[in-house]
């Protein structure tokens, strides 16, 4: 079997500054994200990412309303 | 430095701006337009600010902005000007920012008239904004005592971090005399406080909002606390011919100068009479108003209003002794005689009472 | 800060969007859950205060930045930005920035406010703050209600809308039609630049990270005044998921408030002048045309020991009353005497009736008040009429006339009736007609010697003309006093 193709982006969803609003799984086109099952400690359904695919397009930090919340990570091109 | 012949209202600007006011930001109106006038020649020739507000309230909010960025700052209006300023008078107050404002009173109440009254005191040395705070109000009764408070309100504003009034009547703004400067302009102060837009001052906040009860509680304590220490430390007041006063005058600003001739007047027919006018108006000088009741056995109260300052004449006598009131109104200022006249009837009267009588009709 | 609530990312991958450094680590000026916003789920203002604060990042003035928070839900903007803060009262953000700015023109200053601070109650501050042109940057968040006092009307409200004061919808026979605030910002000319963004959705809120970062940078170039409206959601109050209001901003708000720049002129706008260094502070008294130095004053002249002139000018307004006070106040000071000016002001200064008093003496002058003059000058007759009888027995009257009407008449006074107007106007400047009674008044009373009311007509007149002229008629108004005339009263 061939060795899986590297990751090209990668998102972080800081549980407890997250509050479920689902802006960030509206955004993403690939469809990797979604509101969790379980509650976080403010009551939310925080937003979890499926830990594979992302683009690194950035598009769900932009649209996040909170600060902090989401971090994106992306494979930058070798200079 | 010489001593010449100015309007009160310049001489308050000028003195402003030699005790370090560099921006002014007001909105035209009789009998203080003078003010914001030299405002606009001097203050660019200094390298200051001035701007013609659209309104007072947006005057009085350019000052707190000013303030915040820790400019010695002024404006003046009358009254109803002073009272859409009284919005933000509350949150320079609350925000523990200094200014200075001069207040140069006309006739209400509403649009009332242009001419010469004493009737904002209630709004000025009360307080007309929201909230429990204070403005320290200091009233002149010259043109060079225009100058003189001007410059001691700038430093009050500072060492109290809290607005300051100059509350003068239309006449001591209108009139001329002569007035002798400091002769040491003061350099602006800078203020480890204030938002200056720069990495220094990046974490200074300026702000009069506290969400939590106790927070805002102790907030408001610590105002208190401030103005407990104003009433401890800068009052003001001028005694003339109390020594022996049986009958002692109050009055402030014009009226006192008029109150200073019934003295010299009525001393002059045997009568044991002195003057006791406030300079400060907040702090009031309660404590000298309480000595001479002891010895007093009348006061006479003079304002151009209705009786605003007489309750805290009341106040401080604590019926100790009976206060009476003359007032004029509408910009009318009661000649000497008219004054004496008034006297006459009530000293009169309180003579031929006996005293218990009259304490019992005051707590009737 | 450790960050234990998320999984570590592959190796070999760069963290390329985080929490911008304009924001607090951690927000400490917050009573409780310093982790994240007060912000509602799907709030607007989050995504408006992280657009702004990358702006600030990219630009590189967190240092140099004040932000003036409004009132309204964004009160506590504060809270989250590592910036100068400074609150403001209710609609008044715009004016508290222009104090600061023009304080500190070096400071980047932002106005962040949202429709009821902006569009409603700070009407005024708004138009005038970009009619001056303030080199400011104004973000606008329009979510068209009221969101922190629980769904008000707001002036943006569209018609129709339900809101709690709206309760049958915005009428437009109660509360007119929705405010369009860019629209109306660009019938100005100061304004640099006026955008319209929104916040539906991804495409949205990068065009919105693009104008915001405009409007910040305009002010770092040193440009006049920016606004960004951004339209934004509040799910909360529309009662609809974070999800549904997102699609309202985009396919209902940008429908009623077009999209993109109203108003671009960041090529050609002229620059401010930077401002003036100060002067030092030895110049001041100069700048301020305060005289240094006493000149010499000759000794007060034992003819003032008792001085104690109690003088009233009356006349028309343009005849010069206040002016003719004022020589007379002038010259007491230059003579020693304690002096005092006090006019009648206002807007009799421009017609009708004009009076001033005067007072000189030896002593410090108690009331400036003039109620019973020894100097009445009635430059007209109803002066003469309305002051006489204030007139002190023995005092002087100066009346401009040929002879008082025959009911104004007081025998224990010194009257003195001449044509003064008349007889400055054969001089050739009927203007003068105060001063040539100032020179009768003089001749007859004395008040004040000649040489110090030269030297106050010196320091009051400019012009060489003039002064020329009133010499003249000073001398003019002496000469007046001698000749006959049937009504004096000695």
């Amino acid at each position: 079997m061939a060795a899986e193709k590297p990751e090209r982006g990668y998102v972080t969803i800081d549980d407890e500054e997250c509050k479920g609003c689902g802006l960030c799984v509206e955004s993403c086109v690939p469809k990797l994200l979604r509101l969790g099952d379980a509650l976080n400690r403010s009551g939310y359904h925080a937003a979890t990412y499926a830990g594979r695919g992302c683009t690194g397009c950035g598009l769900c930090f932009l649209v996040c309303p909170e600060p902090g919340a989401i971090r994106v990570y992306k494979r930058l091109q070798a200079a | 430095m010489a001593r010449q012949l100015i309007k009160g209202n310049e001489a308050i600007l000028k003195s402003a701006v030699l005790a370090g006011c560099r921006a002014f930001y007001g909105y035209p109106i009789t009998p203080a337009s003078e003010i914001t006038e030299a405002a606009a020649k001097y203050l660019p020739r200094v390298g200051g600010v001035f701007l013609q507000a659209e309104s007072e309230t947006a005057a009085i909010n350019m000052i707190y902005g000013a303030a915040s960025a820790g400019v010695r700052v002024m404006t003046a209006s009358s009254g109803p000007g002073i009272s859409l300023m009284q919005e933000g008078l509350s949150y320079l107050a609350g925000a523990e920012l200094p200014c200075v404002v001069a207040d140069i009173m006309r006739g209400g109440p509403g649009l009332g008239n242009i001419a010469p009254e004493q009737s904002d005191y209630f709004q000025v040395v009360k307080g007309g904004g929201h909230g429990s705070y204070r403005t320290i109000v200091l009233a002149p009764d010259s043109a060079q005592e225009m100058a003189d408070l001007t410059a001691l309100a700038f430093e009050l504003a500072d060492k109290y971090r809290n607005p300051v009034f100059v509350l003068a009547d239309g006449t001591i703004g209108q009139m001329m005399e002569p007035v002798e400067f400091m002769a040491r302009p003061v350099a602006p102060p800078r203020f480890p406080w204030a938002v200056e837009g720069n990495a220094a001052t990046r974490n200074n906040l300026v702000s009069s909002i506290y969400l939590e009860p106790d927070a805002l509680e102790a907030h408001v304590n610590k105002l208190e606390e401030k103005y407990r220490r104003c009433e401890r430390e800068e009052v003001r007041c001028e005694q003339y011919r109390t020594e022996d006063a049986e009958l002692v005058l109050v009055g402030y600003g014009i009226v006192a100068r008029l109150l200073k001739s019934v003295v010299e007047e009525l001393r002059s027919e045997g009568w044991p009479i002195g003057l006791l006018r406030p300079i400060t108006l907040y702090p009031f000088p309660t404590a000298a108003v309480r000595r001479l009741a002891g010895q007093a056995s009348l006061f006479a109260v003079v304002e151009l209003s209705t009786g605003q300052m007489v309750d805290d004449v009341r106040l401080a006598v604590e019926g100790r002794c009976p206060v009476e009131f003359h007032g004029r109104t509408g910009g009318n200022i009661p000649s000497t005689d008219e004054i004496i006249r008034f006297l006459k009837n009530v000293w009169g009267r309180r003579r031929a009472a006996p005293r218990v009588d009259e304490l019992e009709v005051l707590h009737a | 800060m450790p960050e234990p609530n998320v999984s570590a990312p592959p190796e070999g991958l760069t963290l390329i969007h985080s929490k911008a450094a304009a924001f607090y680590d951690h927000y400490e000026r917050k009573s409780e859950l310093q982790n994240q916003t007060h912000y509602c789920p799907g709030c607007g203002h989050g995504v408006a205060h992280k657009l702004l604060a990358r702006a600030i990042d990219e630009l590189g003035v967190q240092d140099r930045t004040v932000l003036v928070s409004p009132v309204g839900c964004s009160v506590f903007a504060y809270y989250y930005f590592d910036v100068g803060n400074v609150q403001a009262a209710h609609g008044r953000a715009p004016a508290v920035a222009t104090g600061i700015k023009r304080a500190r023109p070096e400071a980047i200053v932002i106005s962040y406010q949202g429709d009821g601070d902006l569009a409603a109650i700070g009407t005024a501050e708004i138009l005038h703050a970009a009619n001056r042109g303030e080199a400011i940057t104004v973000i606008f968040i329009n979510n068209a209600i009221y969101g922190m006092t629980g769904g008000q009307l707001a002036p943006t409200t569209p018609v129709g809308c339900w809101s709690t004061t709206s309760p049958y919808g915005r009428n437009i026979w109660n509360e007119g039609y929705p405010l369009h605030v860019v629209e109306t910002l660009a019938s100005l000319e100061a304004p640099v630049y006026l955008e319209r963004v929104a916040l539906g959705n991804s495409k949205q809120v990068m065009q919105a990270a693009k104008a915001i970062r405009r409007g910040v940078e305009n002010q770092v170039k040193g440009l006049g005044f920016s606004l960004i409206e951004v339209l934004s959601p509040c799910p909360t109050i529309w009662k609809e998921t974070p999800v549904e209001a997102q699609r309202r901003v985009r396919e209902e708000l940008a429908q009623l408030y077009p999209l993109g720049v109203v108003r671009d002129k960041t090529k050609d706008a002229p620059r401010r002048p930077a401002p003036s260094f100060p002067p030092p502070l030895t110049a001041l008294p100069e700048l301020l045309d305060i005289e240094e130095s006493e000149t010499l004053a000759p000794p007060v002249p034992a003819s003032h020991d008792h001085a104690d002139w109690r003088i009233k000018v009356a006349g028309f307004g343009g005849q010069g009353v206040l002016m003719l006070g004022e020589v007379l106040a002038e010259a007491g000071l230059a003579a020693g005497l304690e002096v005092s000016w006090l006019p009648s002001y206002g807007p009799e200064m421009r017609s009708g009736t004009s009076n001033c008093h005067v007072r000189l003496s030896a002593r410090p002058v108690d009331s400036p008040l003039v109620t019973q003059p020894n100097v009445l000058v009635a430059l007209n007759e109803p002066s003469l009429r309305k002051f006489l009888p204030e007139v002190a027995p023995g005092g002087y009257v100066l009346y401009n006339g040929p002879e008082p009407p025959a009911d104004c008449r007081r025998p224990d006074v010194r009257l003195l009736a001449r044509e003064f107007v008349a007889l400055a106007d054969r001089l050739g400047d009927a203007r003068v007609g105060n001063i040539v009674t100032l020179g009768a008044l003089l001749e007859a009373a004395g008040v004040v010697e000649e040489q110090f009311v030269d030297r106050a007509l010196a320091r009051l007149v400019k012009q060489a003309r003039l002064l020329d002229l009133d010499r003249k008629a000073l001398a003019a108004g002496r000469e007046a006093v001698h000749q006959e005339a049937p009504h004096d009263i000695p």
